[in-house]
């Protein structure tokens, strides 16, 4: 079971990282009038698009010693971040980007322009204004973000396996030891880890689904 | 009239390009209601955007109260948050997670809570939705809303107010009763309130002043009497409901009587008008309500009207309970009858008809 609680502790992380990292960009990508936008919305959604191979490799060759960022990493900690759980949870942010992201996203342009225009009259500053209306509002958004991007990180391998390698404790997690268990012709512990990895996927799903039809019928119900 | 400088007044000179739309206007509207009338299109909420800061002018100059928050020659262009202004949205735009009382204080949340509580308490009292309190804005009828969302904006004593068509949406009884509650806060707090509409029964019913827009530009001011019941603009004849804009020349100038007559569209007709500012030859547009032209079969006499026209019915449309008749009496003229008028007239295409008109009912327009 320590493929499962690596996995777990991993998404926690990645989603956590994330909510933090995504929801200055979400802001910036729904309420910003410049018009380049539309090409780091293209870069932000890159990760839905490309195969895991493919910026699992090019993460691979930044992080490895002779890349930029591994270069600058080494230097600082003694030891190059490829093949680590640093690693991996830095390659999991890139890869499940878009899946927090977007919902925020569409969360904050939803929101009535005017309830925005009110609460700047009223002499809110900007913060007030994102942390009193908009987050609030948002809450299904911030909901569905956290909840996809936790449940997609949970389940990736493709960049696993190209950053992370297979390194029992470290790096490697339950999708890869599905994987490893199957080529092992281990069906019954195969069978075991991906039943679990499906049951929390549907109830972390139907938890959603279920929680942002109460928020939203709480403030529009008569 | 008080200066550009009065401390309680709101002085705006604007320009602003967008596209095809051009705003361009400069007015001072003094404590009180000001409606700023005109039909859809015409800038009117631009207008208010410019002065609540959410929209920047290329160019202008906009005092609000004593306080400069927009100048191109100074650079000065204050922020939304720190113009105090009270800005109301057709939609009441109350905050759909928070409760009437949370809604109101949003914009003293930086008052102590003692003091916050009793500005709530008092304002929401003062628009009769005291016991409402604890509701949420889902829960609020919208007469309701409406009177919340005042409250929230002049619960932070606001220097303007600004009103885009906020009440378009209630019936009258409803509407008045609010304007009584803004009128009876605003006798203690004397701040200059523009209010929006398209709608002619409002101003009449609201306004000390009017000042009527059309495609960015203001193209009259006055009471609401001065600017409806005698436009001196061709365009704004039409938005007050003149459907008669007839274009003619002054041949004859009465000083003596204080009366003009004037051809019109060169025709041999010619109809009396008050003197207006015209010079013999001038050409000049007279704007006649429908409504206040008379239809006679036979020639009348012994009427005090000076007008009476000889002409024949061109066509006859009914509109509801109007019938809407247009007359060829050397000019076309629209004249609205009843349905029983028009029945016990045998009224129909090709009848000769007179047309009489009283010279106080002619308004030369520019």
């Amino acid at each position: 079971m320590t493929e499962l609680l690596l996995s777990f502790r991993l998404a926690f992380l990645v989603t956590a990282i994330l909510l933090v990292l995504a929801t200055p960009l979400a802001y910036w990508l729904a309420f910003s009038k410049l018009r380049a936008k539309f090409l780091i919305e293209a870069v932000v959604a890159l990760p839905l698009v490309l195969p895991p191979t493919v910026l699992g490799f090019y993460l691979l060759i930044a992080m490895g010693p002779r890349g930029p960022f591994g270069k600058l990493w080494l230097a600082l900690f003694g030891h190059t971040l490829a093949f680590t759980f640093t690693g991996l949870v830095i390659a999991s942010v890139f890869y499940s980007l878009p899946f927090c992201v977007q919902p925020l996203v569409a969360s904050f342009e939803k929101i009535d322009p005017k309830l925005l225009a009110a609460s700047q009259v009223l002499g809110a500053a900007r913060e007030r204004t994102f942390f009193r209306i908009i987050l609030p509002l948002s809450l299904p958004g911030v909901i569905t973000a956290a909840v996809f991007t936790f449940a997609h990180t949970l389940g990736e391998f493709g960049v696993v396996l190209m950053v992370g390698g297979n390194l029992p404790g470290a790096t490697r997690t339950v999708s890869i030891s599905i994987y490893d268990h199957v080529q092992s012709i281990e069906y019954a512990a195969a069978n075991q880890l991906a039943l679990t990895l499906l049951a929390i996927s549907f109830v972390l799903l139907a938890l959603v689904y279920g929680v942002n039809r109460r928020v939203g019928v709480q403030w529009l119900a008569r | 009239m008080v200066s550009a400088l009065a401390p309680r007044s709101l002085s705006v000179r604007a320009r602003l390009q967008r596209g095809e739309f051009h705003l361009d206007v400069d007015f001072l509207a003094e404590p009180g209601i000001t409606i700023l009338f005109g039909p859809s299109g015409a800038g009117k909420s631009t207008l208010l955007d410019c002065i609540a800061g959410l929209v920047t002018p290329d160019e202008g100059e906009i005092f609000i109260g004593a306080r400069q928050a927009f100048s191109t020659k100074h650079s000065i262009n204050r922020s939304p948050q720190s113009r105090h202004v009270g800005y109301l949205f057709q939609s009441a735009a109350l905050f759909p997670h928070l409760t009437v009382k949370r809604n109101v204080e949003y914009g003293i949340l930086d008052l102590l809570v003692g003091p916050r509580e009793s500005a709530v308490r008092e304002i929401l009292q003062l628009f009769h939705v005291g016991n409402l309190a604890d509701r949420m804005p889902a829960q609020l009828s919208g007469g309701e809303a409406q009177r919340v969302a005042l409250a929230r904006s002049l619960v932070t004593n606001p220097s303007a107010l600004l009103l885009d068509e906020p009440l378009s949406a209630l019936d009258a009884g409803l509407k008045n009763s609010i304007i009584a509650d803004l009128r009876a806060w605003n006798a203690v707090h004397e701040i200059p309130i523009l209010y929006v509409t398209h709608d002619r029964a409002e101003v009449d019913a609201l306004g000390e002043r009017v000042i009527t827009m059309d495609q960015g530009k203001i193209i009259q001011q006055g009471t609401p009497r001065e600017v409806l019941d005698a436009p001196r603009h061709p365009r704004l004849a039409q938005i007050a409901g003149f459907e008669n804009v007839l274009e003619g020349t002054v041949n004859e100038i009465r000083l003596d009587n204080g009366v003009m007559r004037v051809a019109l569209g060169g025709s041999t007709t010619s109809i009396e008008v008050p003197l207006a500012h015209a010079k013999m030859g001038d050409t000049v547009r007279v704007a006649i309500r429908a409504g206040d032209i008379l239809l006679a079969l036979e020639r009348p006499v012994g009427v005090s009207a000076r007008n009476i026209l000889h002409g024949a019915i061109d066509s006859l449309e009914q509109r509801s309970a109007t019938v809407v008749c247009r007359v060829n009496a050397g000019a076309l003229f629209e004249v609205h009858v009843t349905l029983g008028a028009a029945r016990d007239l045998h009224l129909q295409p090709g009848r000769e008809v007179w047309l009489v008109l009283k010279t106080y009912s002619c308004h030369v327009v520019a």
